[in-house]
Parts: C-alpha cells; sequence; structure tokens
C-alpha cells in the first residue's frame, strides 16, 4: 500500500479541473473552522466525477473555491487549477475570463436564485453580453433560445418569469445559464436535492447527454450516493472535510471499502430485497464540528468498526486496491 | 447499521380508522379556472398500519393529506374519521387534531424560528390540555421530555432551550415529530418526512414511524416520492397520478409486480447500478385545471407510445374511455385500460 495522490489515478488527458492538496479554513467568532482538508480531485474532458457526502462535510465550500467565489474569511490552500491556472492566484482579469467561458456553476438552492422580476430570457442573456459585447441583439436572442432548446425546453419559454416554471424547469433554466459561455467544465452542486425522482431523472439524463454531445468535464455534488452512482465515471466521498475513498461509481456504491461509504450506500435499500423490508437502515449521530474534530479518525465515534487504535492517528488516503484509495486502518480486517 | 427489524403486523382489515370517500378537492386558479387537485379519491388508513401515498410533484398527495388533516375542505365526497364525516366546526376541528396530527413537508420552514424546542412541543399539550389527560399525571415538563427522549433527542432537557437554529435538519425533523407525538394521536401524517434530509439521517426517522404504528397502534400515513422509502417501511402503498389513486395494493404487491405503466415508470426510474431500462417519462403531471381525456395518464404513457396499448386493442380506450375510481377494498388493483 502506497499513498497516491487522486490525480495519478484518473488523469486521462490534461484535467479540465485539478485540486491539490486543497484545505479551506473559515475565520469563525469561535475560531478557526477547517471546512476542507487536504483534497485532491481532477476533472478530465468528458468525465462526470462525484462528490457524495452529507451535509456539513465541506462539498459546497471546495466547489466556491474552483472559480474563487469562497468568502472573504476563508483560507484557502493548496493549488485550484482550472486547464492549467492557479485561480486562486491568478489576477481578476484572468479570473473574470475563467468565469462562465472556461468553468460555470450550478450553485445549490439555485432554484431560488433566479431573479423573481426578470423574465427568464434576459437572465440567460446577461453572461453572454459580458463575454461577448459585440455580438448583435438578435444573435444573442437566438443563443438563448438554442440553449433553451438543449436543455429541453422550448425557446418560446425565454419569455416566462421563474413563477411560471416547475421546479424542474427552472433546473433547467439554470443549466442553460451555466451552458451559456461555453465552458469546457461544469460543476453542479447539489442539481437534484429537492426534485421528484422523474425530474430527477430527467436533469440527470440532460446532463449526461451534454457531456457525450459536448465532451465537457462534470463535477456533480450531491448528499446522495445512489444518484453519482447513476451518472458517474468516478465517485468521491468527503466525510469532515477530507475524501475518505474514491472508486469507479459502482465500486463505491455496491463495493463500499469505507464504512461511512457502506452506511451512505446502505441508506437506499433495493426494492425487493426481503432484508430491507421493516428495516430502514442509516447512520446514528450528526458529523462533527469542524471545530471540534474527534482524535483520529473523525469518522470513529459513529463507526460500527471502530476499534481503540482508530483514535489514535488521522488515517491517511492510501490505495488498497488499484484506483480505490481509502481512509480506514481496518480495510481488509474481518 | 440497520434498525432492529420490526415484525410485519397484521392489521385487520376492517380496523379502518381515517377514510376518504369520493372526495373531490377544486381550487380555482389565478385565470379563474376550475383545477380540481382531487379528483375521486377513495383512501383508507388502518390502525396499526403504514401507508405510503406516493407520486411525482403535482400529483395531489399533500392536498389529500391536508384534507384528510381538515386542512382543506372537499367540495365533494367526505372525510370520515372512526366511522362518522368530519366535524368542520371550530370545537369539531380541535377535537380532531388531538387525534389525528401531521408533521408538514419542509420540517426547517414549519418550526417558529422565535420558539425554543421545549415551547414547539409544549404547544399542542396545553392546547389540548394533554397534561391533565395524562394518566400517569405526568407534568407539561415531563411530557415534553417524553415525546423528545421517544423521538430520539436524548438527553431531551438539553435541548429545551435550544432555538431551530442550532438545531441540525434531522433534529428540527425529530423535533416535530416529537411534537406530533406528544399528544397521542390515533393517526399521524407524515408530508415527505425525510426528503430533505440527508439519506444518512433517513433511516432514524423512518425507524421512528415504524415504532409509532407498533408500539403505539397508530395508524401512520407517509407522503413520499421515494419509492425506496416506502419498501423499508410501508405495508400498503397508494400510487396518485393527477388526483386520483391510479394503483393501490400491499407494498410486495405494487413495488414487485406493479400494473400500472405509470408505477413501473417511477420504479425504474429509482437510481440503482445495475437496474431495468430506465423509462424517463417526458413532461410533468399535467395542471388539473386540464385533465387528459380518457385516461388521465394516456398523454405520458409509454405503452400507448409504444403501441402495447393498440396490439392489446384498447388504445381508443386510453384516448377516450375514462377509467373509474379505484374502491379502498384494499386489494390490488390499478386503473389502467391494460391492467
Ligand atoms: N461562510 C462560512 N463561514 C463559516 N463556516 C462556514 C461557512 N460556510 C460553511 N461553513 C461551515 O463549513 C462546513 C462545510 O460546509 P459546506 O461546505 O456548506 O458543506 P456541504 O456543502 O457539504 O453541506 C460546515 O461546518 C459549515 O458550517
Ligand atoms: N392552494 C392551491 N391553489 C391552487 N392550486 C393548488 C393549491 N394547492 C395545490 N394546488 C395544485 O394542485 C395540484 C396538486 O398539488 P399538491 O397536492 O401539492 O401535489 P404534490 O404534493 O403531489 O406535489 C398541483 O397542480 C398544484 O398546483
Ligand atoms: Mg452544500
Ligand atoms: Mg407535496
Amino acid at each position: 500500500m502506497s499513498a497516491v495522490p487522486e490525480t495519478a489515478l484518473s488523469e486521462r488527458t490534461e484535467p479540465l479541473l485539478d485540486l491539490r492538496d486543497v484545505t479551506v479554513t473559515y475565520r469563525t467568532s469561535e475560531g478557526p473552522l477547517p471546512a476542507v482538508r487536504g483534497v485532491n480531485l481532477t476533472v478530465a474532458p468528458g468525465q462526470v466525477v462525484g462528490l457524495a457526502g452529507e451535509s456539513g462535510c465541506g462539498k459546497s465550500t471546495l466547489v466556491s473555491t474552483v472559480l474563487r467565489l469562497q468568502p472573504s474569511g476563508a483560507k484557502v490552500e493548496g493549488e485550484v487549477l482550472v486547464l492549467g491556472q492557479d485561480v486562486q492566484t491568478v489576477g481578476w482579469g484572468a479570473l473574470r475570463a475563467l468565469r462562465w467561458a472556461e468553468a460555470s456553476i450550478v450553485f445549490q438552492g439555485a432554484l431560488h436564485s433566479l431573479n423573481p422580476v426578470q423574465r427568464i430570457g434576459a437572465q440567460i442573456a446577461e453572461p453572454i453580453t459580458v463575454h461577448e459585447p459585440d455580438l448583435g441583439d438578435a444573435a444573442v436572442q437566438r443563443r438563448v433560445e438554442e440553449l433553451l432548446e438543449q436543455v429541453g425546453l422550448p425557446g418560446a419559454r425565454k419569455r416566462a418569469y421563474p413563477h411560471q416554471l416547475s421546479g424542474g424547469q427552472r433546473q433547467r433554466v439554470m443549466i442553460a445559464m451555466a451552458l451559456a459561455c461555453r465552458p469546457q467544465l461544469i460543476v453542479a452542486d447539489e442539481p437534484t436535492t429537492a426534485l421528484d425522482v422523474m425530474v430527477q431523472a430527467q436533469i440527470l439524463d440532460l446532463l449526461r447527454d451534454l457531456v457525450r454531445d459536448l465532451g465537457v468535464g462534470l463535477l456533480i455534488i450531491s448528499h446522495d450516493l445512489s444518484v453519482l452512482a447513476d451518472v458517474c465515471d468516478r465517485v468521491l466521498v468527503m466525510y469532515a472535510g477530507r475524501v475518505v475513498e474514491s472508486g469507479t461509481a459502482a465500486q463505491a456504491f455496491t463495493d463500499p471499502l469505507h464504512p461511512y461509504t457502506a452506511a451512505l450506500s446502505g441508506a437506499f435499500p433495493r426494492i425487493g430485497d426481503p432484508a430491507a423490508r421493516y428495516a430502514p437502515a442509516g447512520l446514528a449521530g450528526d458529523p462533527p464540528d469542524p471545530r471540534e474534530l474527534p482524535p483520529g479518525c473523525s469518522f470513529a465515534p459513529r463507526c460500527p468498526r471502530a476499534v481503540d487504535r482508530c483514535t489514535e492517528a488521522e488515517p491517511p488516503l492510501l490505495e488498497v486496491a488499484p484506483g480505490r484509495p481509502v481512509a480506514c486502518i481496518r480495510v481488509g480486517e474481518p | 447499521m440497520s434498525a432492529a427489524a420490526v415484525p410485519a403486523p397484521d392489521p385487520a382489515p376492517d380496523d379502518v380508522v381515517l377514510e376518504a370517500r369520493g372526495v373531490e378537492v377544486e381550487f380555482v386558479t389565478r385565470t379563474g379556472h376550475a383545477a380540481r387537485a382531487l379528483d375521486g379519491v377513495d383512501l383508507s388508513v388502518r390502525r396499526g398500519e403504514v401507508l405510503a401515498i406516493v407520486g411525482e410533484s403535482g400529483s395531489g398527495k399533500t392536498t389529500l393529506a391536508r384534507t384528510l388533516m381538515g386542512l382543506e375542505r372537499p367540495t365533494r365526497g367526505e372525510v370520515v374519521f372512526g366511522g362518522a364525516p368530519l366535524d368542520y366546526s371550530f370545537r369539531g376541528l380541535k377535537a380532531y387534531r388531538s387525534r389525528v396530527q401531521m408533521v408538514l413537508q419542509d420540517a426547517a420552514g414549519s418550526l417558529n424560528p422565535r420558539q425554543t424546542v421545549y415551547e414547539s412541543v409544549a404547544e399542542g399539550i396545553r392546547l389540548h390540555r394533554r397534561d391533565r389527560s395524562d394518566e400517569q399525571g405526568r407534568s407539561e415538563a415531563e411530557l415534553v421530555a417524553a415525546a423528545l427522549a421517544e423521538s430520539g433527542l436524548r438527553p431531551p432537557e438539553r435541548l429545551f432551550l435550544r432555538y431551530p437554529h442550532e438545531l441540525s435538519g434531522g433534529q428540527k425533523q425529530r423535533v416535530l415529530i416529537a411534537g406530533a407525538l406528544a399528544l397521542r394521536p390515533e393517526v399521524l401524517l407524515a408530508d415527505e418526512p425525510v426528503s430533505s434530509l440527508d439519506a444518512s439521517i433517513r433511516g432514524e426517522i423512518l425507524a421512528l414511524l415504524l415504532r409509532f404504528r407498533q408500539e403505539l397502534g397508530m395508524g401512520v400515513a407517509v407522503v413520499t416520492h421515494d419509492l425506496g422509502l416506502a419498501w423499508n417501511i410501508a405495508d400498503r402503498i397508494a400510487v396518485m397520478y393527477l388526483g386520483r389513486v391510479v394503483e393501490c395494493g400491499t407494498t410486495e404487491e405494487v413495488l414487485t409486480a406493479p400494473r400500472h405503466p405509470y408505477t413501473q415508470a417511477l420504479l425504474s426510474v429509482v437510481p440503482e447500478i445495475e437496474q431495468l431500462e430506465p423509462v424517463v417519462l417526458t413532461g410533468e403531471v399535467p395542471d388539473p385545471s386540464r385533465i387528459p381525456s380518457g385516461c388521465r395518464f394516456h398523454p405520458r404513457c409509454p405503452k400507448l407510445a409504444d403501441g402495447t396499448a393498440d396490439r392489446a386493442g384498447v388504445a381508443g380506450d386510453c384516448v377516450g374511455t375514462p377509467l373509474p375510481v379505484l374502491p379502498a377494498t384494499g386489494d390490488h388493483r390499478a386503473a389502467c385500460h391494460l391492467a
């Protein structure tokens, strides 16, 4: 077993996104809050990478670093490379060029972030006109309609106000906005949370098609491992700011090695499995406050497999099988 | 970790406590049209049973739960509790609400942000004078503590003075459940009780609902779009589409041998790794002011689109012949010309 950076595993071509040992610490009145601790992650063109973990484990914080959108009180260490440029250190001009045109983010809770008094067409047009000020109005309008059709809405819907759309339709608009400047990398933070299963399936189909047709790289964040298992090539599982396991989507979901991943995966019963009848599975307790992390493995207090040794030191992320880094000292033990 | 399996109860089929009989609920839309959000629903909740009401957004699940709770009044048909039609007078509803409780969709939004946990749970106890009627003579504080502990919030006293913003999503949901439970209702209606929570916390909340029906003989009706949840805890399932129950039966029947193409489609899109070919329906549930002719599902029905209905000789019926309302007998039934 040897420590390997995540980059070495999934590198197929020059990655669109390359996070190297990224750490994010918030300043709070009760002291520093380490929300993300040493995360490595890459996304290649045409690749779909998933990031899973319970609320509060640092997923959105990590996303915010991709376009340097973290709050000013947050300290970011490590490298955040988007198409080879370190987003955290480039000048403002380069950063502005990067946002929307190279990489864009569909933010969590975006369903509520559309401007309620502006037609959706105007909202989609905004990033286009900022990035391509020379484009004539007719061309912008044509692009807006194309984008809407690309996400499965009639072009004429550009005249609708957000309240006239369903939750699923609004999420499609958010995706159209993310595509507006033809970025190569898209980050979607909880894109299907709060949508029902059928709309969720529709949105996931749409994202899959976009990756296939446009060759973009996609990073999807979700607290729902089953959603990621369905669409991703690779999945990383975070707990208390760290990656605790990664692997192919099938491995993470059906053959989890870390007890935390196993608990997340076990929370989704297989319909038809008699063992799951009247036996909902879950995980007791809440994730720790990042300011008061327990000693050793952060997951130990909730872990069904924890032994005394687990509280001695934070387990390193080790490759226990090809392409399977896991941060648990008990992997392979009975 | 899995909560201890609770054996399936054997509710007497006639032990119906709460019923919807031919319930219709019509709203008037902004444009002045009548929208029939419930268009004839027969449904029964039995003692000691978990009933799951499933379906896409817009199918009428919340409206049904609100109607069963007496918050909406049927424009036709009736809600029957303990054999008698619901009394919609102020006193009638107050008495009813101490026996039937509802946990609303959106836990976070339904707790008063300026009220402590103690106050939230004590409110119902005071309103319904539960401290005076407690057989064990427990005080208000003791009842609040017991309800919180039963809902998995231990030690309860530590949470008494907390405000909602100091709680995690799972804790908020448990506080809401504790508030309902403190009244020892005969029926608990839960609208999407875990849809805003992490999967990891889901299990605990669901195990709680199972315990209530097992230990207190409560009837539980849980509204959800999550079929996995239904497989986890429900004894019976009613599948809703555009204001109607389109399939009902035991959980095993509906989820392992679905007869309605709508149920089959819902099942096919449950995310799983090695699964059936997903049938992703296009569009969404139509607006109830424009209920399609014939079978209300026909414009989206994959069995009509792929010619199956035509080959079976029922395509004309699908488009032109309405289906009857499914009776709440407890048998496995589907409202489909093909079934
Ligand atoms: N602006 C902020 N200031 C201080 N702490 C924050 C801020 N945003 C998030 N946090 C904390 O950082 C941790 C990670 O949060 P977040 O990145 O939102 O997680 P997730 O997206 O996985 O739910 C949590 O403990 C959260 O309370
Ligand atoms: N107060 C209301 N006024 C008008 N229409 C309503 C009202 N409440 C619900 N509806 C409509 O009734 C239908 C069913 O809604 P709802 O019961 O919330 O479904 P679900 O809970 O299954 O998503 C929807 O088309 C919705 O727009
Ligand atoms: Mg988040
Ligand atoms: Mg609802």
